[in-house]
C-alpha cells in the first residue's frame, strides 16, 4: 500500500471575498495509497470541504495541486465520485432512475442496457434499498437518500471516493447502521475512500488514518493519526478497547486542547459567511460517551 | 351552520364521516353561499342604476340575454345549413344539364355569432401564448444559465415589460400591413395584429420566472452535474428544466392571464374580430339590449379565463414531478 495514488502537494487556495482575499488552506500536503479509508477531521469552517472540493476539481487550487495516478486533477470527474452532505439526489427522478444516471454516464458504450441494469440493481443492493427501487427521494427517509446517494457514486466505480460528511445529518442509530454497512462495502471493494466527518468515533471506527485539521484562516494538516485497528471492526467490542480509546483520546486531544476553537476571537460574520447552514452540526462541544 | 352540519350528521343518511360533510360543507356550501350572495346584491343593485340605454341589467335580464344568443346560433347553423343545402342542389342540377360545367363553391358568410367570436378569441388567445411561451421559455433558460447574457437582455426586459398592449397595437398593426403581403394569406392580418400583441405582452413573466428558476438550481445539483460530465443538452434535460419547472409554471399561469386581458382589449382597440370586438359592437349599437349582452360577455370572458387558469393547473400537475406541491 505503498505507492502515491492521490496526492496533494503545497495545496493552497484563496477565495476572493468583498473584504480582499481569504486564504482558507495553505501547505496542505498529502498521500493516500490505494484503497486507504483515510478521515478528514476538523472544526466547522476549517476548510474540510474545501479540500474535498479542490480533490473532486470543483474547486481550483490556487499554488500546488492535485495528483491522481500522476495526473493531474483540473475538473471534476465521475473517476472522483463525491457523496454529498445531503444527498443531492435529483427530487424528479427515482432511486434507480438517480443511480441510472450515474451509470449511463459512466458506462456509455462499455455496457450493455442490461448490464446497466445488472449494475445498477447490484449497487443499490449493496447499500441494501433493493426494496425501493422506484420510489422518489421524497417517499424515502434521510438515511436511505443517503444510502442512495452512495450507490450512486459507487456505481461510478471511482479511483477515489469523497464523502463530505455523509451521515451528518442523520440520527445516531441511523448513523451507526450506515456505517457498519459502509465499512462492509469498503471491505468488499476495496475503494479509496476520503471522508469528512465531526464525529470522532466515527473517524476511529472507520479510518485506515485520521487526519487532522488546524483551524482557519490558512488552514493546514495539523496531525496525521494512523489507526491500526485490526479489521474488520466491531463496534460493540471496540467500545472497551484500550487502544480505541487512546485513539480516540488522541483526536479529541487534538480538537479540544491543540486546536480549541475561541469563538469569542471569530468575528460572528465569518462563521456566517461560510456555509453555515450546511455545516450546522460542527463539531463545537466534545460528544458525550458513556 | 354548525347546527345544521351537526343535524346533518346525527341523522347521517348517507353515512359518511364528519370529514366528508366537512369538505362538503367547504366545496360546495361556502362557494354557493358567495354566489348566491353576489347575485342578491347584483339584482338589488342593477335596479338603482339608470344608464342612458335603461336599467342596468340583472341577473335574470342577463339570463334572458343568454338564451337570446343561443337562439341567435342555432338560427345562424339553420341557415348555414339551408345555406349549403341550396348550393348543392344548384350545383347538382347544373352538372344534371352539362356534365362539364363550371362548379362553384361559395363560403357561408354571415354576421359572426357571439359563439363565433368566442372561438376566435380563444384560438387567437392560445395562438399568442403559444407563441410567447415558445420564446420565452428558451430564452429564459438561457437568461438563466449565463450571468453575460443575463446582463445584456435584462433592460430590454425591464423597460418592455410595463409597455401596455394599446401602445404596441398602432405599431403592430403597422408592421403586419408593412410586411406579411400576400394575395392568398394563411392567416388573416387581424388576427396576426392581435396574437402578436398578446405575445408581446405575456412574454415577460414566463420568461423572467424562468430565468430566475433556472438560476436559483441548487449548488448541488449542478455539483452533481460536473462531477457526472453530463454534456449540457442531458444537463439542460435531466436537471435545468425540471428544477425549473414550478417556476416556469408559475410565469406560464400569469402569462395566460394576461394574454387573455390583453386580447380583450386588443380587439376592442383595434375592432378585430373576438369577444372584445363584440363587446365594443354592442356599446355602439346602443340597444336595450346591448348593456345585457355585454354582461354576458363579461361574465364568458371570466369562465373562459378561469378555465384557462385551471387547465394550466392540470397542465402543472401532470407534467411537475413534485406531486406534493400545493398547486392554487
Ligand atoms: N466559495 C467560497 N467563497 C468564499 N469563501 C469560501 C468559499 N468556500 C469556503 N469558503 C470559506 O473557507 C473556509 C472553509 O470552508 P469549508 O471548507 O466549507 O469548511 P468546513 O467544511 O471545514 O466546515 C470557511 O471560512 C469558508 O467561509
Ligand atoms: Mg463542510
Amino acid at each position: 500500500m505503498n505507492q502515491k495514488h492521490l496526492e496533494l502537494t503545497q495545496v493552497a487556495i484563496e477565495f476572493p471575498t468583498p473584504r480582499g482575499p481569504f486564504c482558507a488552506l495553505q501547505n496542505v500536503n498529502l498521500t493516500i495509497a490505494k484503497g486507504e479509508f483515510v478521515s478528514l477531521i476538523g472544526h466547522s469552517g476549517c476548510g474540510k470541504s474545501t479540500v474535498l472540493n479542490i480533490v473532486a476539481g470543483l474547486y481550483q487550487a490556487t499554488t500546488g495541486g492535485v495528483l491522481l495516478n500522476g495526473r493531474e486533477v483540473d475538473e471534476p470527474g465521475p473517476e472522483r465520485a463525491v457523496v454529498f452532505q445531503n444527498h443531492s439526489l435529483l427530487p424528479w427522478l427515482t432511486t434507480y432512475q438517480n443511480v441510472e444516471l450515474a451509470v449511463k454516464q459512466v458506462f456509455r458504450g462499455r455496457k450493455t442496457r442490461a448490464e446497466m441494469r445488472e449494475w445498477i440493481e447490484h449497487n443499490l443492493e449493496l447499500v441494501h434499498m433493493s426494496h425501493a427501487l422506484h420510489k422518489r427521494p421524497d417517499e424515502i427517509s434521510g438515511g436511505m437518500k443517503q444510502r442512495v446517494g452512495i450507490a450512486r457514486a459507487l456505481a461510478m466505480e471511482p479511483q477515489v471516493l469523497l464523502m463530505d460528511e455523509p451521515f451528518g445529518a442523520l440520527d445516531a442509530l441511523t448513523r451507526a447502521h450506515l456505517q457498519d454497512s459502509l465499512m462492509e462495502i469498503q471491505a468488499d471493494l476495496k475503494n479509496t475512500v476520503i471522508m469528512i466527518t465531526h464525529d470522532v468515533d466515527e473517524a476511529v471506527l472507520l479510518s485506515d488514518r485520521i487526519v487532522m485539521m488546524t483551524n482557519g484562516p490558512s488552514a493546514t494538516i495539523g496531525e496525521i493519526l494512523e489507526v491500526k485497528l485490526p479489521r474488520p471492526r466491531n463496534r460493540i467490542a471496540l467500545a472497551d478497547n484500550a487502544e480505541y480509546n487512546h485513539y480516540r483520546h488522541q483526536v479529541l486531544s487534538f480538537l479540544y486542547e491543540k486546536q480549541r476553537k475561541v469563538e469569542e476571537l471569530q468575528p460572528r460574520r465569518e462563521t456566517a459567511a461560510s456555509d453555515a447552514g450546511k455545516d450546522a452540526s460542527g463539531v463545537d462541544e466534545p460528544k458525550a460517551r458513556a | 351552520m354548525t347546527a345544521v352540519l351537526l343535524k346533518l350528521k346525527r341523522a347521517n343518511p348517507v353515512g359518511w364521516s364528519a370529514d366528508q360533510w366537512r369538505s362538503l360543507a367547504s366545496g360546495v356550501f361556502f362557494p354557493a353561499l358567495g354566489l348566491a350572495l353576489f347575485l342578491l346584491v347584483w339584482h338589488a343593485g342593477a335596479q338603482q342604476i339608470n344608464t342612458s340605454l335603461g336599467t342596468f341589467p340583472g341577473p335574470v335580464q342577463v339570463l334572458e340575454q343568454w338564451n337570446n344568443l343561443v337562439e341567435e346560433q342555432r338560427q345562424e347553423n339553420e341557415r348555414r345549413h339551408a345555406f349549403y343545402e341550396r348550393q348543392e342542389q344548384r350545383n347538382a342540377e347544373l352538372l344534371a344539364r352539362n356534365p362539364d360545367a363550371e362548379i362553384r363553391w361559395r363560403e357561408y358568410r354571415g354576421r359572426p355569432t357571439f359563439f363565433d367570436q368566442v372561438v376566435t378569441s380563444l384560438v387567437t388567445v392560445v395562438s399568442g401564448f403559444v407563441l410567447a411561451s415558445a420564446i420565452a421559455i428558451p430564452l429564459g433558460i438561457l437568461i438563466g444559465l449565463s450571468q453575460q447574457v443575463y446582463r445584456a437582455i435584462n433592460p430590454l426586459i425591464q423597460v418592455f415589460k410595463p409597455v401596455s398592449p394599446l401602445a404596441w397595437l398602432p405599431l403592430v398593426t403597422l408592421v403586419v400591413s408593412a410586411v406579411y403581403v400576400s394575395s392568398d394569406p394563411m392567416f388573416s392580418r387581424s388576427f396576426l395584429v392581435s396574437m402578436i400583441t398578446v405575445t408581446l405582452c405575456s412574454l415577460w413573466p414566463t420568461l423572467i420566472n424562468t430565468s430566475v428558476g433556472v438560476s436559483n438550481i441548487s449548488k448541488d445539483l449542478q455539483n452533481v452535474s460536473k462531477v457526472l460530465r453530463l454534456n449540457w443538452v442531458t444537463h439542460i434535460r435531466t436537471i435545468v428544466i425540471p428544477s425549473a419547472i414550478p417556476m416556469m409554471f408559475t410565469g406560464l399561469r400569469l402569462s395566460l392571464g394576461i394574454a387573455w386581458m390583453v386580447l380583450i382589449a386588443a380587439e376592442m382597440l383595434a375592432q378585430n374580430p373576438g369577444l372584445g370586438k363584440f363587446v365594443w359592437d354592442e356599446f355602439q349599437n346602443g340597444s336595450s339590449d346591448s348593456l345585457g349582452r355585454i354582461c354576458v360577455a363579461v361574465l364568458v370572458i371570466g369562465v373562459i379565463g378561469f378555465l384557462l387558469d385551471r387547465s394550466m393547473l392540470l397542465l402543472q400537475s401532470w407534467v411537475n414531478w413534485d406531486k406534493n406541491a400545493i398547486v392554487r
